[in-house]
């Protein structure tokens, strides 16, 4: 029952608000079926597998909401959902930042964000793409730990005021980590995608053995302000906080409003039309890009809409609540599910080879924030760092710890490569100047 | 209609559809509050159920099968200023079954509590893992668990938080927050999580042990923004997460240790003072914007309880999982540099005044249980001794490995839906021997910093290189604690800093700090683990400046 066509969500809808008595009442649904499967030393250690489809009910009298759910769907549950979520709403105080719930909306049309192909992964599959990866590390006599995870489901929205979603999504992703026996050199690959049968478990393990062969014998440099080219693995993590990811997350209008946020100016509001980045920085979102497709619509039913935030450095948009755009007379724009930063036509290889003296970044780790002032971020690298002399990698250096911030890092930029698609999002490679790397780390 | 008779009666608001993104939620169903009251499964039932999981498993070819029947409660409470943001409960019921077949682990959950979806789950388990047996090299191996019959266990708590009433539990948020708004704070939100583990485990070892498992975590934030300049500051507060029930939220002079003299830092043992603790907040969030940023270089830092917990979790809990050691993180959490190679070299860990050990029975840890998800007794155990390391944390299927035949009790899920794996146990630092007050501790060094609570921290993926902050930050300058720091963070590499331990105040100072959501594993899941130890001194410790410029 995971996946509901639009026609069977809609019909459960269609019920569960025939049985409201509400001022106004929305009603969601949403389901997944999953599984997933996870490898250490070359052989599986653990995998699993899940299904599920949940209801949500909110009613509301006047200011006053209530949400229930459920997990059954005969007429009886679905009466009784709706029933508590009323008796909350009875009895909640007014909220102070009550919003109307939507009428219709006008959605773009849904991009490619379903895969058939990717519903169908059964634990067969899931060993198979594994084993690939682990065939390869045999013959190679290294070590890998590896990760796939699949989901496909849906969600759907309908309410009293007219609004009316429902979108199909599937995912599938995969990291592998190679690691030399001995213990001294590590690499690192990782993909995600809608349609499963665009993943190569293979090609990631075979870079991440490369990688791991190549970064043995690391050498120790000094700690100090480096020019580093950033894999797109090593700027968007989907498995850690990250410094872009932290960049957008702190694209909120209302802390950047209310005082507290980077983008908040002195003596009061934001810093919202100002440039802050270097010119060739321009990132936006964009619903309808096949690459990295995901719902059309956000939470609370708003559409996603393509959104330029940064163009040529200046910050262009911020994304607010409903009640904080009415409250502030501001744009109200959902928070963005992927994103796309702006780009050039240069491979990692190409921008590797312009570079005269540097580091190569493959991954970043335990990423934390140190000072929301300055978004200063502290981690370290991983799985394959190295030294760039004269457009060639020379030799791999021990890992460093990073203090940096995404502001300063993208005033500093040098070059732009070719967007991927990493955790959703599409990104480039960057090659930045001065990144501050404050100490070394022995790990591998 | 009263607040008091909202929060009463219901517990939902508009919003809590965000409950998936609340720490420590799981995947819950939003339920109306009284329903956390009702009663789960009868045990005979439950018993039932179990033995038709066992069955069904074995029946399709399972050589070993364990079945966990849980029922997990979540309320948390949020607030912000005057207004409260969100009363959100959940409630989550289902069975996980885990099976060896072929020498494979498999695992297969549901949330259809019946004869039949649990023996579909089962059959779905022997099914994957006969499907990844034909890929797996090695096959699985326990060490022999002895079962206990039927048996149970509870915390031990004196108030279910579950059981007080929302609106006393909101009224005392919101009274948190008038204290900080009265004392001139810009922003506060304070939050009340409370969580109840109702678990019951049943395996082909012979064993069926029902568990009722408490947590509890009041917690807030205060903001002051300096408008002028734009600076803004925020103090969260220095609450642990206990495995207590509401009883922690009862303030007792006896449970409060003062910080060292000229600090203001008052620290909590079983019980906590929230309106004392967001009043001091208010207090040093408003000095924090004025404070002296610190001069980099070489410090002896004295590291109270609320913050040292955090480090011995990163550079000892961790790096000891013998998961992680043996390679099974290696793609997420990674491995350690404290592998069975570097323990047979009997390397110094530390110096002779570090010793820890790790501890699932410690009254008012997160980590206490009387059995481990995989039905195994828990218990004591030393990890380091006089700064040797002695021991790792290990479950059912790595004792072997290590030459040991008999697992640490240390198997845990964050849920029925997720699958049992190595989990940390509380590990803490034991108090120093002799009478040693943190007064006395201070007036021996001559530069220095206090630092309490636990801040921005980040450490290498074994676990060598860390930087840590802190909450508030004091200068000690021969001997005294001579004012407010800020844009401090130390650097460091594990097995240095444990090695400049120099001593630790007595029993008398020791309290715990706790995690609520500690992640590991892929898929990533959290568990909530406690470290104890009383205030502690580290000789020349690198502190860097983290003030940056942004334009």
């Amino acid at each position: 029952m995971a996946i509901l066509s639009q026609s069977e969500a809609q019909a459960i809808l269609t019920k569960v608000l025939s049985f409201s008595k509400a001022d106004e009442c929305e009603a969601s649904l949403s389901g997944n079926v999953g599984g997933n499967v996870r490898t250490a030393r070359n052989t599986i250690s653990t995998s699993g597998a899940s299904d599920n489809v949940s209801l949500a009910v909110e009613s509301r009298f006047g200011k006053r909401s209530g949400v229930a759910t459920c997990n059954q769907f005969d007429d009886a549950t679905l009466r009784s959902c709706v029933q508590r979520a009323e008796e909350i709403a009875r009895l909640a105080p007014e909220s102070p930042e009550y919003m109307p719930l939507l009428g219709p909306q006008q959605y773009v049309a849904a991009p490619e964000s379903f895969s058939q192909r990717t519903a169908a992964i059964n634990p067969d599959y899931r060993a198979t793409q594994v084993a690939a990866g682990m065939q390869i590390c045999d013959q190679q006599k290294l070590s890998s730990a590896a990760f796939l995870e699949d989901s496909a489901g849906f969600r759907a929205v309908r309410n009293s005021k007219g609004l009316q979603a429902y979108q199909q999504r599937s995912g599938v992703t995969y990291s592998v980590t190679v690691r030399t026996p001995d213990g001294t050199g590590s690499g690192y690959a990782t993909a995600d995608y809608n349609d499963a049968s665009k993943l190569d478990t293979s090609a990631l393990t075979t870079t991440a053995a490369k990688k791991a062969a190549m970064s043995r014998e690391a050498k120790a440099i000094e700690p100090g302000k480096y020019t580093v080219i950033m894999e797109p693995a090593a700027l968007v993590a989907n498995t850690d906080a990250s410094l872009l990811a932290a960049l957008m997350g702190a694209l909120d209008a209302r802390s950047a409003d209310e005082g507290r946020s980077f983008l908040s100016k002195k003596g009061g509001g934001n810093k919202k039309g100002e440039k802050l980045f270097d010119e060739r920085v321009t990132i936006y979102s964009d619903p309808t890009n096949p690459e990295i497709a995901d719902l059309t619509f956000s939470g609370d039913g708003r559409p996603h809409q393509k959104t330029t935030w940064i163009e040529k450095g200046v910050v262009k948009n911020l994304y607010t609540s409903r009640y904080w755009a009415q409250k502030a007379g501001i744009p109200d724009i959902p928070r963005p599910n992927g994103w796309i930063m702006e780009g050039g036509t240069q491979s990692l290889e190409d921008m590797i080879k312009g570079t005269q003296k540097g580091i190569l970044v493959t991954r970043l780790w335990y990423i934390r924030p140190v000072d929301p002032q300055t978004l200063l971020y502290t981690g370290l690298t991983r799985d394959g760092t190295f030294y760039i002399e004269n457009g060639k990698i020379k030799h791999p250096v021990k890992n460093f710890r990073f203090n940096e911030s995404p502001i300063i890092m993208l005033n500093n930029l040098e070059a732009i490569g070719k967007p991927v698609r990493m955790g959703g999002n599409l990104v480039p490679p960057l090659k930045i100047r001065d990144f501050t790397f404050t100490s070394l780390s022995d790990a591998v | 209609m009263k607040r008091r008779d909202f929060v009463g009666l219901t517990g939902l608001a508009a919003g809590s559809l965000l409950l998936p993104s609340i720490p420590g939620f799981g995947s819950g169903l939003l339920v109306s509050p009284e329903r956390l009251l009702e009663p789960g499964l009868d045990v005979a039932l439950k018993k039932r159920l179990a033995d038709v999981a066992l069955n069904a498993a074995k029946s399709a070819g399972a050589t070993y099968a364990d079945v966990r029947i849980g029922r997990y409660l979540n309320q948390g409470i949020f607030t912000r200023e005057k207004q409260v943001q969100n009363i959100a409960s959940s409630e989550s019921q289902g069975v996980g079954v885990r099976v060896i077949a072929n020498g494979t682990w498999g695992f297969a959950s549901t949330n259809q509590i019946t004869d039949e979806g649990i023996a579909k789950a089962a059959q779905l388990a022997v099914a994957i893992a006969k499907a990844n047996s034909k890929v797996q090299k090695e096959p699985v191996k326990l060490v022999p668990q002895k079962g206990y019959g039927t048996v149970s266990w509870k915390t031990p708590i004196t108030q279910n938080a579950f059981e007080v009433p929302i609106a006393q539990k909101v009224d005392l948020l919101m009274e948190t927050n008038a204290k900080a708004l009265a004392g001139g704070a810009s922003f506060v939100n304070s939050a009340l999580f409370q969580v109840n583990e109702q678990k019951y485990f049943a395996s082909t070892d012979g064993s069926y042990i029902d568990q009722d498992i408490h947590r509890i975590w009041p917690t807030f934030t205060v903001t002051a923004i300096d408008r002028a300049s734009g600076k803004f500051r925020s103090r969260p507060s220095m609450s642990a997460s206990m495995g207590l029930g509401y009883e922690y939220l009862t303030p007792s002079a006896k449970e409060k240790i003062a910080g060292p003299a000229g600090s203001d830092v008052i620290g909590y043992k079983q019980r906590y003072d929230i309106l004392e603790d967001v009043t001091n907040a208010t207090k040093q969030v408003k000095q924090k914007l004025t404070a002296k940023s610190v001069t980099p270089g070489k410090y002896d830092l004295v590291l109270d309880p609320h913050h040292l917990g955090l480090t011995i979790h990163e550079s000892v809990g961790h790096p000891l999982e013998l998961d992680r050691v043996l390679g099974y993180e290696a793609n997420y959490a990674g491995t350690s540099f404290a592998d069975l190679q570097w323990k047979a070299k009997n390397i110094p860990y530390g110096s002779k005044a570090v010793n820890i050990v790790a501890d699932k029975l410690q009254p008012g840890s997160l980590g206490a249980v009387g059995y481990d998800d995989e039905g195994v007794k828990t218990k004591r155990w030393d990890l380091i001794k006089e700064g040797k390391l002695v021991d790792y944390q290990k479950i059912r299927d790595q004792a072997h490995i290590v030459g040991q035949n008999e697992s640490d009790g240390c198997c845990y899920a964050q849920s029925w839906q997720d699958v049992q794996f190595q989990r940390m146990p509380n590990v803490s630092l034991k108090p120093g021997k002799a009478k040693l007050s943190v007064d006395d501790m201070v007036k021996g060094i001559d530069k220095g910093i206090y630092i309490a609570g636990n801040g921005s921290f980040s450490i290498d993926q074994q676990r060598y290189n860390f930087q840590f902050g802190g909450i508030v930050f004091y200068a000690i300058e021969k001997g005294k604690i001579t004012g407010m720091l800020e844009d401090v963070a130390y650097q460091a590499n594990t097995q240095e800093f444990w090695n400049s331990c120099a001593a630790s105040c007595d029993e008398s100072d020791y309290r715990l700090v706790g995690f609520f959501n500690d992640g590991k594993g892929q898929p990533s899941q959290s568990s909530a683990v406690s470290h104890g130890s009383a205030t502690t001194r580290f000789n020349g410790v690198n502190v860097i400046n983290t003030a940056r410029k942004i334009g």
